[in-house]
């Protein structure tokens, strides 16, 4: 695979879509929203065939030498792009701010983890920070309210990309949690290995999301999503939860996470 | 204090089950967040200040030895006396021979972690020398005795009315035996019982929060003066300090200090700040007659120079606490041992033994918020994970994890089996969830279903054969 010929634009054109495994298991449509909103702004994008994980669960699972392995793999198959993008925060910052660290003892892995780091964007702040995007040509009745997935706040500084974004779209009012900076108590296995203490957070983030009023939550995160979307739906909740990327892509028709096909 | 950290899962269960602590922790987790967020803002240099307390600190480490022999010389040059303590056995002896040496019956104390480190008061007690706590939130849970759940609010569990009913039951036999509801009155009660013993001590022991160097000092930070009552009205004053507690110079003190209060309380500067210079110099007009430190090790210098260094930054604020959904969702107590929170997920394990603790560093979902707030910039997240790390050599990690996460990465790195295998998985899971479109129960996912639906997935298949359909097309 080699690299793009020199672009006449400063703007990174050639794309890599790293999808990540709960996208590609659960969620494909937020995998074509990302690809919509990248295509739109003037981007190529491809899907390398050799991805799978970050290697997020064995990095937090103490695994390093696995850890290792798949980032290795991720970095073959990433190779050459001017750009690789995940739909995700966790999954983005993984590449981004956790992979040069894995290869502290060998130098040529280091800089080729490095060279991926530098190249390595959460989709929000990629659209918005790298390639300018100021707005969405999309529509959205109702009020929404939006979670700070953890890793995409506060590793890689996503705040006012998405909420920038949601401030095009028609139709659409964002109302404000009082911490929508506080985790929603996924932590990847975190939530199977500690459930009880997984679920009291979690239950305190439906109240707080139940107290805006909002009719739809948004997040950046899958993982974080599918917590929140259980819980609320356990509790006989009617909010709808959707990733922002399919609002700001305009799929926000389609059912959201957890609800049935309709018809 | 004996260690229940290896019980943290069970010990979760009845945090979360106590109405009285969970009213407790919601107050908490709103409260000492936003005023630290509000002091923060109000102080236009405060992350350059972090920055400098993290340097501080960084170079002190560096330099250990140096700094902890220059604090020894000055305080022995100012008539006072420094003892080294390689263990916490090591320091309740030197405390227990410098109590008898004067015939000590009562030792005032003031709110030492360190102390609750060496499990002082249990020592104390079985020689017959009774040590009364004059912090508050100590006396508080020493009359109940209960450990500290929070490290600068030791009684933060327990509400107002749990407090009442403990000065009744304690206090009624000198006199106060009326109920009291309002908190001014909960406090000047207490103020009123201490202030005798205050004066019957014959010993003072105090903590530190620093010792400076350069001057032989010891600081302190109090919220009630109790500390100045400690170590001037007693004829000796011991300080209990550990080894990372010393730094270069008052300089240094002053920027430490500028970013304590306001991380731990949101406070500009605690109400009060104490340098103890050496023993009653012959013009002074009180004081104690005799000024001892003792040095604590109990396993700091063995983390000096590995991954875990950063942690001997910690200047015990308690914001990682404080900003620590787990912490807020369970306290202090959970945790099983002295220091809770992510400081203590880091601390612990270095302590009492990953093998004790191994949970703590576990229990985390990595938010980072601790490391966002912590003064002096220490990576706790970094440093679980490093704990996780190692749990996984000495084959720690539960034996389910292993197993999950061998077959997981085994998949994981065979990106055309993992590819078929999910392609399946796919279509039975969105062919089962087709009706309501997520489970209520789920096979091997009891963890999540007990508490929450799980979504089902899309229709349609995996996103990678959907792409590869579109490509083809």
């Amino acid at each position: 695979m080699s690299s793009s010929p020199a672009n006449p634009s400063t703007r990174p054109r050639r794309v890599a879509l790293f999808v990540t495994c709960l996208v590609d298991l659960f969620r494909p449509s937020v995998g074509f929203a990302a690809v919509k909103l990248l295509e739109d702004a003037g981007c190529t994008v491809d899907v390398p065939a050799l991805q799978v994980c970050c290697g997020q669960p064995a990095y937090n699972s103490g695994d390093r030498a696995t850890t290792r392995a798949i980032a290795l793999q991720v970095i073959d198959a990433f190779e050459g792009y001017d750009a690789v993008v995940a739909p995700s925060g966790s999954c983005g910052g993984m590449l981004s701010h956790h992979y040069p660290g894995l290869f502290d003892d060998d130098p040529a892995s280091k800089a080729r983890a490095e060279n991926l780091a530098g190249r390595s964007y959460e989709l929000m702040s990629f659209l918005v920070d790298v390639l300018g995007v100021k707005k969405v040509a999309a529509r959205y009745d109702g009020a929404v309210t939006y979670h700070d997935s953890c890793s995409g706040l506060r590793e890689l500084g996503v705040k006012q990309q998405p909420r920038g974004l949601l401030g095009s779209v028609q139709g659409l009012a964002l109302n404000e949690m009082k911490t929508p900076e506080v985790c929603c108590g996924f932590g990847g296995t975190f939530c199977v290995k500690y459930p009880e203490i997984s679920n009291a957070m979690v239950a305190e983030k439906t109240a707080d999301i139940a107290a805006t009023g909002a009719g739809t939550l948004l997040a950046g995160d899958l993982g974080c999503l599918m917590n929140m979307a259980g819980k609320l739906q356990r509790e006989g909740s009617a909010v709808q939860v959707r990733h922002v990327a399919e609002v700001l892509a305009g799929m926000g028709d389609l059912p959201a996470i957890g609800e049935p096909e309709r018809g | 204090m004996e260690s229940t950290a290896h019980a943290f899962k069970s010990n979760v269960g009845h945090a979360l089950a106590d109405p009285n602590l969970q009213d407790s922790l919601a107050k908490l987790k709103v409260g000492f967040s936003e005023r630290r967020r509000q002091a923060a803002e109000r102080l236009p240099e405060f992350e350059a200040l972090r920055d400098r307390a993290r340097d501080i600190k960084n170079h002190t480490l560096a330099h250990l030895d140096f700094y902890l022999e220059e604090f020894e010389r000055k305080v022995i040059a100012l008539g006072g006396k420094v003892h080294w303590a390689p263990t916490a056995a090591d320091a309740r002896r030197i405390i227990a021979d410098l109590c008898k040496s004067v015939n000590a019956r009562t030792v005032a104390k003031s709110k030492s972690m360190v102390a609750e480190e060496i499990a002082l008061n249990e020592h104390l007690e079985a020689l017959g020398i009774a040590p009364v706590e004059t912090d508050l939130g100590e006396y508080i849970i020493q009359l109940r005795n209960e450990p500290p759940s929070h490290i600068i609010a030791p009684a933060v569990h327990l509400t107002k009315d749990q407090v009442a009913d403990t000065f009744l039951e304690h206090h009624a036999k000198l006199g106060f035996d009326k109920r009291l509801t309002e908190r001014n009155d909960l406090v000047a009660e207490a103020r009123y019982v201490l202030r005798q013993k205050f004066l019957d001590a014959d010993v003072g022991l105090t903590g530190a929060n620093f010792l400076v160097a350069e001057t032989g000092s010891s600081m302190l930070v109090t919220n009630e003066g109790n500390a100045d009552l400690s170590n001037t009205l007693p004829r000796m004053h011991i300080v209990l300090a550990s080894i990372e507690k010393v730094i270069p110079t008052l300089e240094d003190a002053a920027v430490l200090l500028r970013v304590l209060a306001r991380s731990a309380t949101g406070q500009e500067s605690s109400a009060y700040t104490t340098l103890n210079t050496g023993p009653k110099k012959r013009e002074d007009l009180d004081g104690p007659e005799q000024y001892h430190v003792v040095l604590l090790d109990n396993g700091r210098s063995s983390v000096l120079g590995t991954e875990m260094q950063e942690i001997l930054r910690c200047i015990r604020c308690g914001a990682c606490m404080n900003h620590c959904p787990v912490y807020g969702a369970v306290g202090g107590h959970a945790y099983g041992w002295v220091y809770p929170g992510p400081m203590g997920a880091v601390l612990t394990p270095q302590l009492v033994g990953v093998e004790e603790a191994s949970n703590l560093p576990n229990a985390s979902t990595f938010c980072g918020r601790c490391e966002s707030v912590c003064p002096v910039r220490i990576p706790l997240p970094k440093l679980m994970r490093h704990w996780r790390e190692r749990e996984f050599e000495k084959h720690l990690t539960p034996k389910a994890v292993r197993q999950g996460l061998a077959m997981w990465s085994f998949l994981a790195r065979r990106p055309a089996l993992y590819r078929r295998l999910t392609a399946v998985a796919n279509r039975v899971l969105a062919l089962f969830g087709r009706a309501d479109g997520r489970y209520s129960t789920l096979p091997l996912a009891g963890g999540w279903t007990r508490f929450r639906d799980f979504p089902a997935p899309q229709p349609g298949g995996t996103f990678h054969a959907r792409w590869a359909a579109r490509r083809k097309s």
